[in-house]
């Protein structure tokens, strides 16, 4: 790790401060993934800005038609909250299977989405809700945020406030996990929404979208069975030790129909 | 009185009071005054020439005390334990192991420079302004191409990459035997390379006096003594009175921290050079890359039979990958410690093995976890399950069909080694009821209702450990003895300090060897103290590796216990004016024969050492005694492991869902500690059949699974509740009677699990799988396999 200023403000007008007055300057969450990037040196920021000190940020709130998660909320937190399990227990669930005990009572909801991993579970739900990215500046639907490989819509100086879920008639997340590092091989979150169904896929790619072929046929049929009989084109999937684009693209479906099995 | 702490109580370990509460003190725990810390430059290349070192930026920045290449390295290289020849008569091919390259990096992670700062974060600094010029040069990482023409060369004086070539066994009456062979069942193998992940990284500290001109170092080896004598006579040249070998507290070695590291030498050396102690700990990717790794053989085997199963011949052809130099015991991993091993249980009479040992761009490749034995126990007991199913056979058949009679004892194998005792029907028979063998096929309908592929898996394994009686290895091509020593210190007032030349590293020989000398001198477990771990301490020893401790080690601190009781005794006599004759010890007493009269051995220690009233003329006082133990023979572990899977067709994934372990370790001093070890080795087998795999870019040499990113350990919930039982015969040749429990589990599972893998995919039409049984692989296979899931 090499040396950096640090900075611990205690609201958002802060933060954005020190960042934009940083030369090289970032923000620092749960620090889960950055602290590792740091130690092997694969990133050597000027400036670190702590967003820990600043209470905003934290915390589950009810709105009229979903929930409001801050974006230094962790993982644990999500996984326990009473008013997510009522809401959306999906996304309980889902936070639950997000690495292990000691990351999840770190990690953020900010952090993994700004992170965009391409086998992170966050964005599938994120994107498999329709939920809302806020900013110090704006609010972005999860359809634009998402931008491909640890690419966001995010812009220089742009620091996540929160998230807002809005309320599905029904949701599940079913994760098959990569045997060693216990990311999403593949995760698929299927919601019914009032937008309709949505389909989300992690692990597949360059990063988290929307399986439309699933969708459509839930559309027409919501079963396991209707899910199970889309083939995906293994041309679209990520291949490496652990998973083949073939085996990929089947798990998708094997997933989807487990959690339309699980709705 | 010894009965709740004694031999065969389940008393719980007394060093993980320390474990538990971080109160241990590891390696990396260890300050000196004055200390530096050393970072090691390693190559990003698995194969180049270095055209050109420049370590001036490096030597000018903050903290940095010294920059140490291989142009200022002037000692000795690494040497290696064990000398095979080939078929022909002549040695292997041994190359320079120097602890620092001077024009040629091998392996991505070859030491290329050492840099000396004032904090390990400067240390690190510096080495980034190293600038190493390297010329890339092909590599060769592939174990079954290394030998084939036109691949890249490791080492100019090892030709087609051969360091040796080597067999065992009768090739004609092998011949023969296949030749009347009703059926020859074929099988070929991959047992992957895995990397040992100990939890503790390694880690030295190199302390240079210059006041007395002694060296220390702190280092975190199985074996003290051993790395005294490899670093002390061979690289460095350090007289072994001058120069102190300290092993604390080790986190896990598992064969990995047995052998004599380059980092060693270099902060011995480096300190003497510097005048600071230096400080090296490996951060977790630089363990994946300079830890020597394990197995990696290829291997083809042929079984011959007659008309009823009966074996009559076998015959195996094994490739070694022994990585790009030879690590300190490499070589005798799959010839002595394999290829000996493969006549198993079984009484086949001809066996002829040949095993070629080849050099690649890896990490070098040495013991791991059972070393050699498991690799003969995967193809045996995959090339007779296969058998069975040629032959269309029961599993347990076929077993029981060859397996050598329990009154066959001793029982000369056709590869060397000579059996002691064993009773193989008798570990298979209660495997089969624990397991519940017999109704397996109603647990396989009921897991076929909830759409699952449920198979059952049986291997029935010997393993040779306690290792060695030295003549036997020294004509074998060992470079040592393999005795163990034991020391026993009796206090004035009769409390005991125990030092043994074995190392504990998790096996809880605080404990065990405690009990066996509480035991034997009928004192509390609270008044012996173990010591081990330190040259300064202990006489001299072999080390921890090859599930010797309790064998060896602690059948050394019985011979040093019956010259204590010898010397007790005639104190006894003298203070009970009696014969020595007419003494004798029981229970922590000594009683003259049929009388009343006894003194504790209390009284016997505190006449010793006060010797006041004492046969002065004849005996000297105190009471301390030393022992060197040379085994007779190796010991003879064996047992039945038997797997449960079951699989989602899905996906791929495979379930342990049962797995019975039924082990012959001979004498059980503490059936807690048996269990413990039984676990931990049944979850490196586990890990290695489903899960576990080291792999490299074969092209350019990188390390794919450099990281827990990609290398899967297992975990807890990988695995189920074992079930775990022992039935032992005695070994006959020790004091003890004990075989040795450390590596069992990783030795007898693997093709147990992978057995039952193939099992549960035979309705399919499956016949093999490798290992790790990965849901990719398994899915792979289920979607080419000759039968659809619906008519299974
Ligand atoms: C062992 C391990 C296992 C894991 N397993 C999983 C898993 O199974 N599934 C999974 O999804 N994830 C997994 N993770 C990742 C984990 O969820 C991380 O916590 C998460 O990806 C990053 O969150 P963080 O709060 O730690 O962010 P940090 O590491 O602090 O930051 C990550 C990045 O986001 C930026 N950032 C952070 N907060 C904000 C913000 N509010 N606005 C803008 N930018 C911001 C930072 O600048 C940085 O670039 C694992 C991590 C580890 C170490």
């Amino acid at each position: 790790m090499h040396n950096f200023n640090y900075h611990r403000p205690n609201n958002v007008a802060d933060a954005v401060t020190a960042l934009g007055g940083a030369g090289d300057g970032k923000i620092i969450a749960g620090g889960m993934t950055l602290v590792p990037t740091l130690k092997q040196r694969l990133a050597a920021p000027s400036d670190l800005i702590d967003l820990n000190g600043i209470a905003d940020l934290k915390g589950i709130k009810a709105e009229s038609d979903g929930i409001t998660i801050g974006a230094m909320t962790r993982h644990a937190e999500v996984a326990a909250s009473s008013l997510v399990k009522s809401a959306i227990p999906a996304l309980a669930e889902l936070a639950e299977l997000i690495g292990d005990r000691q990351v999840r009572n770190r990690g953020t909801i900010g952090g993994s989405l700004a992170n965009n991993d391409p086998a992170a579970d966050y964005p599938a739900a994120i994107l498999g809700l329709g939920a809302t990215v806020r900013t110090n500046k704006r609010e972005i639907a999860a359809d634009d945020f998402f931008q491909g490989l640890f690419e966001t819509a995010l812009e220089e100086g742009e620091i996540i406030t929160a998230v807002h879920f809005p309320k599905p008639e029904k949701a599940a997340y079913r994760k098959f996990a990569q045997p060693a590092s216990r990311f999403a091989l593949i995760g698929v979150f299927v919601a019914k929404t009032k937008g309709g169904i949505r389909v989300a896929v992690t692990g597949g790619g360059n990063g988290v979208f929307r399986a439309t072929d699933i969708e459509t046929a839930l559309a027409a049929n919501f079963t396991p069975a209707a899910a199970k009989g889309v083939k995906l084109d293994p041309a679209d999937f990520n291949g490496d030790l652990h998973g083949t684009p073939e085996y990929r693209a089947a798990l998708v479906s094997t997933m989807a129909a487990r959690a339309v099995e699980a709705c | 009185m010894t009965t709740e702490t004694g031999i065969g109580a389940a008393v719980k370990r007394r060093e993980d009071f320390r474990f538990l509460t971080g109160r241990g003190t590891y390696t990396d725990d260890i300050n000196r005054p004055h200390q530096a810390y050393g970072y090691i430059l390693r190559s990003p290349y698995a194969a180049a020439q270095i055209t050109g070192i420049d370590t001036s930026k490096a030597k000018a920045a903050p903290g940095v005390i010294a920059v140490l290449t291989g142009a200022d390295y002037d000692k000795g290289g690494l040497p290696c334990g064990w000398q095979i020849h080939s078929k022909d008569g002549s040695p292997m091919i041994e190359p320079a192991h120097p602890p620092l390259c001077k024009d040629q990096v091998r392996h991505v992670g070859d030491q290329v420079a050492l840099v000396v700062a004032e904090t390990y974060a400067e240390a690190k600094d510096a080495a980034e302004l190293i600038e190493v010029d390297y010329k890339e040069l092909p590599a060769i990482i592939s174990t079954a191409k290394a030998s084939e023409d036109g691949a890249p060369q490791v080492w100019p004086e090892a030709k087609n990459n051969i360091c040796f070539d080597w067999h065992i066994g009768d090739k004609a009456a092998t011949d023969a035997a296949f030749a009347k062979a009703h059926h020859v069942t074929k099988i070929d193998l991959v047992n992957q390379r895995l990397i040992p992940n100990a939890m503790e990284p390694r880690s030295a500290v190199g302390d240079y006096d210059r006041a007395t001109g002694d060296y220390t170092l702190y280092t975190t080896s199985q074996n003290p003594h051993v790395i005294r004598l490899l670093m002390g006579a061979f690289v460095l040249q350090i007289p072994e009175h001058k120069l102190r070998v300290v092993a604390p507290d080790v986190g896990g070695g598992f064969g990995s921290k047995i052998f004599h590291y380059a980092e060693e030498a270099l902060v011995t050396w480096a300190s003497g050079k510097v005048g600071r102690p230096i400080k090296w700990t490996a951060e977790r990717s630089e363990a994946f890359i300079s830890d020597a790794q394990g197995r990696d053989h290829v291997s083809h085997a042929e079984l011959a039979m007659d008309k009823d199963g009966k074996f009559l011949g076998l015959r195996v052809n094994t490739i070694a990958n022994m990585g790009a130099y030879l690590s300190t015991f490499a070589p005798c991993v799959p010839t002595y410690l394999h290829a000996t091993l493969l006549a198993g249980v079984y009484t086949t009479p001809a066996i002829y093995a040949e095993v070629k040992a080849v050099f690649t761009h890896t990490v070098p490749v040495d013991a791991y976890r059972g070393a050699g034995r498991p690799e003969a126990t995967y193809l045996l007991e995959r090339l007779v399950a296969k058998a069975a199913r040629d032959m269309q056979m029961d599993q347990v058949e076929i077993r029981r069909r060859n397996f050598i009679p329990k009154d066959a004892f001793p029982y000369q194998t056709p590869v060397a080694l000579q059996y002691d005792s064993g009773d193989y029907e008798a570990t298979l028979d209660l495997a089969l009821q624990m397991s519940k063998w017999a109704d397996f096929e109603n647990r396989r309908a009921e897991a076929a209702k909830r759409g699952k592929l449920r198979g059952i898996g049986i291997s029935t394994y010997l393993e040779a450990c306690g290792i060695a009686p030295s003549a036997v290895v020294g004509s074998l091509g060992a470079r040592a003895g393999l005795y163990e020593t034991g020391s026993i210190r009796v206090h004035p007032t009769g409390s005991v300090t125990v030092f043994t030349g074995s190392h504990s590293h998790g096996q809880g020989h605080e404990t065990t060897f405690a009990q066996l000398v509480s035991d034997g001198l009928g004192i509390p477990l609270e008044n012996v103290e173990v010591v081990h771990g330190d040259t300064a301490k202990i006489p001299f020893g072999m080390g921890t590796y090859g599930s010797r401790s309790l064998a060896v080690g602690g059948s050394a601190l019985v011979k040093a216990m019956d010259k204590i009781i010898a010397k007790a005794t005639k104190i006894a006599a003298h203070l009970m004016e009696a014969a020595a004759s007419d003494v004798e010890f029981k229970d922590g007493n000594f009683t003259v024969k049929g009388t009343d009269k006894s003194i504790p051995f209390g009284q016997v220690a505190l006449t010793a050492y006060v010797p006041h009233n004492y046969p002065i003329t004849e005996l000297e006082p105190g009471l301390e005694e030393t022992a060197f133990y040379d085994p007779l023979n190796f010991t003879y572990p064996g047992g039945t492991h038997i797997c449960e899977v079951e699989i989602d067709p899905e996906t791929g994934i495979t379930q342990v869902v049962n797995f019975t372990a039924v082990d012959d370790v001979g004498r059980v001093i503490n059936p807690m500690i048996v269990e413990g070890q039984v676990h931990g080795g049944l979850a490196q087998g586990i890990g290695q059949a489903l899960l576990e795999r080291c792999v490299y870019d074969e092209d350019s040499g990188q390390l794919l699974t450099g990281s827990y990113m990609d290398y899967t350990m297992p975990r807890a919930d990988d695995l189920p509740s074992f079930q775990v039982a022992t039935h032992g015969t005695m070994c006959t040749h020790n004091p003890i009677g004990a075989k040795g429990v450390g590596e069992v589990g990783a030795i007898g599972s693997p093709p147990a699990v992978i057995n039952a893998v193939i099992d549960a995919l035979a309705p399919l039409g499956i016949e093999d799988m490798s290992m790790p049984a990965t849901p990719l692989k398994v899915w792979q296979a289920i979607q080419s396999a000759p039968k659809k899931m619906s008519a299974a």
